[in-house]
């Protein structure tokens, strides 16, 4: 059984920078928890913070029920790959990864067990007798993540694992972490700059910004319904287009008019969301829509809440299966994600089809989603 | 490795740059010369035998060599009143110096790593007093540490000495081993604290493999420090424990009508030899220590 972990009111001050703001986080045992955003808002110190390398300034941490804001790393029951991979450099790669068991106790033919059994799985099997500095980035990556697999323990805490290893290598071993956590079921908290890892592996993501965790929630909610302009400008990629503009009534419904746009540029908005705007006109608004929901006219099945509009084509970036098209609405450039034969050149007319029941309205001033 | 370290090097070719370094090596000769000198004469003087350094000059070489004066000056010159030559000298001195080295450079990387690695309160305020202890000269710890080694009985015997050097040598050992792991990555202790080790198994299995240099360096000083000095082994011991610095001084001053010059030349290189044997054995460990990248993380 694999232990949750609690954290209340959780805050970490360096001399006097606040780095962790007051996070309230509730992690259920064997859940996969994919821990995003911005370099430098604090996802190692989060997980120094879990891992005991860092005192907590006030607040709680809880593995399982006990709280541990007072004990020490090695009595957590914890493993963690780190950002900085941190191997010991006057050991081999079999004494890196055998390190911890020593350290345990843990019979000797069992040590060799769990070497034999990972290092395979992380292809580092034939790297046993050398030392770190004698490894690839990526090798010692994958040492890195040895170590910390073979102890078995309740928590997992992964900072950015896979980040220096190739893309081929990055995606299979994407497949392994996966598994093991389906086998093992043991809790893992990970931080990753790859919005496909955070996508693929996370039961739940956790969005944070400059100290704050802005939205916690499974990855389809977190990519459908962001809660502000943040997390929806963070998540996905290419990210998410926003249009500034306003909410104007024309010929008795409610539209959004873009800052800029010509007088005939009005997106006529969706029932659900116009009914929860109707007090709001003339309201500043960001409308958000994902390139996924912009296409070339008529390609798709027609469906409810279409609006067509022509733009110039300024730039064509292909990137194999879809081609994405920039264009510009008044001063804010978008993206829209077509297949690549329907594609033109930069420079001509082309016609968009948006699918308005895709999109986000926003306030512009809090960036709360309405 | 040595081809390798000389392959590695691009530069220049043509006429003027073989005489630049020509004329680079002229003059790092010539100062190679200039420090050599002074040895090489007392070699040479140290291989003739008295009647000969009568006749010749400070300069000439040995026309005869004899390794006479080696031997007296080993066993049988008179140190006072004593004539057992350095022999039993040298022993206190390696009595004194092997524990003192090894005691200072042990507690001055325990004392760096806990300044650097294990911070607690306090740490950069006991940190610039120990290195305060760097700028005491030795003259003004003398009367106090007589009168320290007199309460704990241990006025004039090796043990004593012992003792002083450890506790003078600190306030460098501690220095050396807290800049250097100044630069030692906190993640490697964070990861060998997640691995479940505590203090002093991250030290010995952890940071101490990785301070070879470090080692080294404070051994090599250390040591000359401590085999070199005159002032504690003469204000703290008393004849039979004299370490062989003040030894070789009472083997000079020690006159018996003729002065001995080869003798005392003789007796000066023996005293001097076990420094330039630290260099040589510590020296090759330094260099295979840093090639084996034992810092690189
Ligand atoms: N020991 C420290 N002293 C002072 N400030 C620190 C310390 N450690 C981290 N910080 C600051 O805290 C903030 C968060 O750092 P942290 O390493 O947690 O970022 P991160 O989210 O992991 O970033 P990245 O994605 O680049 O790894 C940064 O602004 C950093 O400068
Ligand atoms: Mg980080």
């Amino acid at each position: 059984m694999a232990s949750g972990i609690r954290l209340s009111k959780l805050r970490k001050t360096f001399g006097s920078t606040e780095v962790i703001k007051g996070v309230d986080l509730t992690i259920e045992p064997g859940e996969f928890v994919v821990l995003v955003g911005p370099s430098g808002c604090g996802k190692s110190t989060l997980l120094n913070l879990i891992a005991g390398l860092e005192t907590v300034t006030s607040g709680e941490v809880r593995i399982g029920e006990a709280l541990v804001n007072d004990t020490p790393p090695r009595d957590r029951d914890i493993a963690m790959v780190f950002q900085s991979y941190a191997l010991y450099p006057t050991k081999t790669v079999h004494e890196n990864i055998t390190f911890g068991m020593q350290t345990r106790r843990i019979p000797h033919e069992a040590q060799q067990a769990a070497l034999k059994e990972f290092s395979k799985l992380l292809q580092i099997d034939h790297l046993l007798a050398r030392k770190p500095g004698q490894l690839s980035g990526g090798q010692r990556q994958r040492v890195a993540m040895g170590r910390a697999l073979v102890r078995k323990p309740e928590v997992f805490l992964f900072d950015e694992p896979l980040s220096n290893l190739d893309a081929k290598l990055r995606i299979s071993m994407r497949t392994e972490i996966k598994k093991l956590h389906q086998r093992l079921g043991k809790t893992v908290v990970y931080v990753t700059h790859d919005q496909i890892e955070a996508m693929t592996l996370a039961s739940r993501i956790a969005v944070m910004d400059n100290g704050h965790i802005r939205q916690f929630g499974p990855p389809g909610e977190i990519y459908e319904h962001p809660v502000d302009l943040f997390v929806a400008g963070f998540m996905g990629s290419p990210p998410m287009n926003m249009l500034p503009g306003r909410l104007r009534r024309r010929d008795g419904s409610l539209v959004f008019e873009p800052h800029g746009a010509e007088a005939e540029l009005h997106f006529p908005l969706p029932s659900e969301i116009s009914d929860r705007l109707d007090a709001r006109e003339g309201a500043e608004l960001v409308l958000g829509m994902r390139p996924e929901a912009i296409f070339a006219a008529g390609t798709e099945l027609p469906g409810p809440n279409r609006f067509v509009f022509e733009k110039t084509v300024e730039v064509v970036e292909p990137t194999g299966p879809d081609t994405m098209i920039v264009f510009s609405i008044g001063e804010t450039e978008l993206i829209a994600r077509v297949r690549p034969e329907d594609a033109r050149e930069a420079g001509t007319r082309f016609r968009f089809e948006v699918d308005l029941s895709k999109a986000k309205i926003f306030d512009a001033k809090s960036g709360q989603s309405l | 490795m040595r081809q390798r370290s000389i392959g590695g090097i691009v530069r220049p070719k043509g006429w003027h740059n073989v005489l630049m370094r020509g004329s680079l090596f002229l003059v790092l000769g010539l100062f190679c010369l200039y420090y050599l000198f002074p040895l090489i004469v007392m070699a040479s003087t140290s291989l003739k035998s008295l009647a000969e350094i009568r006749e010749g000059t400070l300069l000439s070489l040995p026309r005869a060599i004899t390794f006479e004066a080696w031997g007296k000056a080993w066993d049988s010159a008179c140190v006072g009143v004593r004539c057992d030559g350095l022999k039993p000298f040298m022993w206190n001195s390696v009595a004194m110096a092997v524990p003192a080295v090894l005691l200072s450079t042990t507690l001055g990387a325990i004392n760096g790593y806990a300044l650097t690695k294990w911070r607690f309160p306090g740490a950069d305020w006991i940190f610039a007093m120990i290195l305060f202890g760097a700028f005491i000269p030795f003259q003004v710890i003398l009367l106090p540490m007589a009168r320290t080694l007199g309460q704990l009985g241990l006025a004039g015997t090796v043990t004593g000495l012992i003792l002083v050097h450890t506790v003078y040598g600190l306030a460098f050992t501690t220095l050396f081993f807290r800049n250097f792991f100044v630069g030692v990555s906190d993640g490697i202790l964070q990861a060998a604290k997640v691995d479940g080790a505590g203090f002093f198994r991250i030290f010995f299995q952890i940071v101490l493999p990785m301070s070879i240099p470090a080692i080294v360096v404070t051994v090599i000083w250390q040591f000359t420090q401590i085999w070199n000095d005159f002032l504690f082994g003469v204000a703290f011991t008393i004849g039979d424990s004299n370490p062989v610095t003040v030894a070789l001084n009472n083997v000079v001053n020690t006159s018996t009508g003729v002065k001995e010059y080869n003798v005392d030349m003789a007796a000066a290189i023996i005293a001097a030899l076990p420094t330039m044997l630290v260099y040589v054995v510590a020296g090759a460990w330094f260099v295979r220590g840093l090639s084996a990248g034992a810092v690189k993380g």
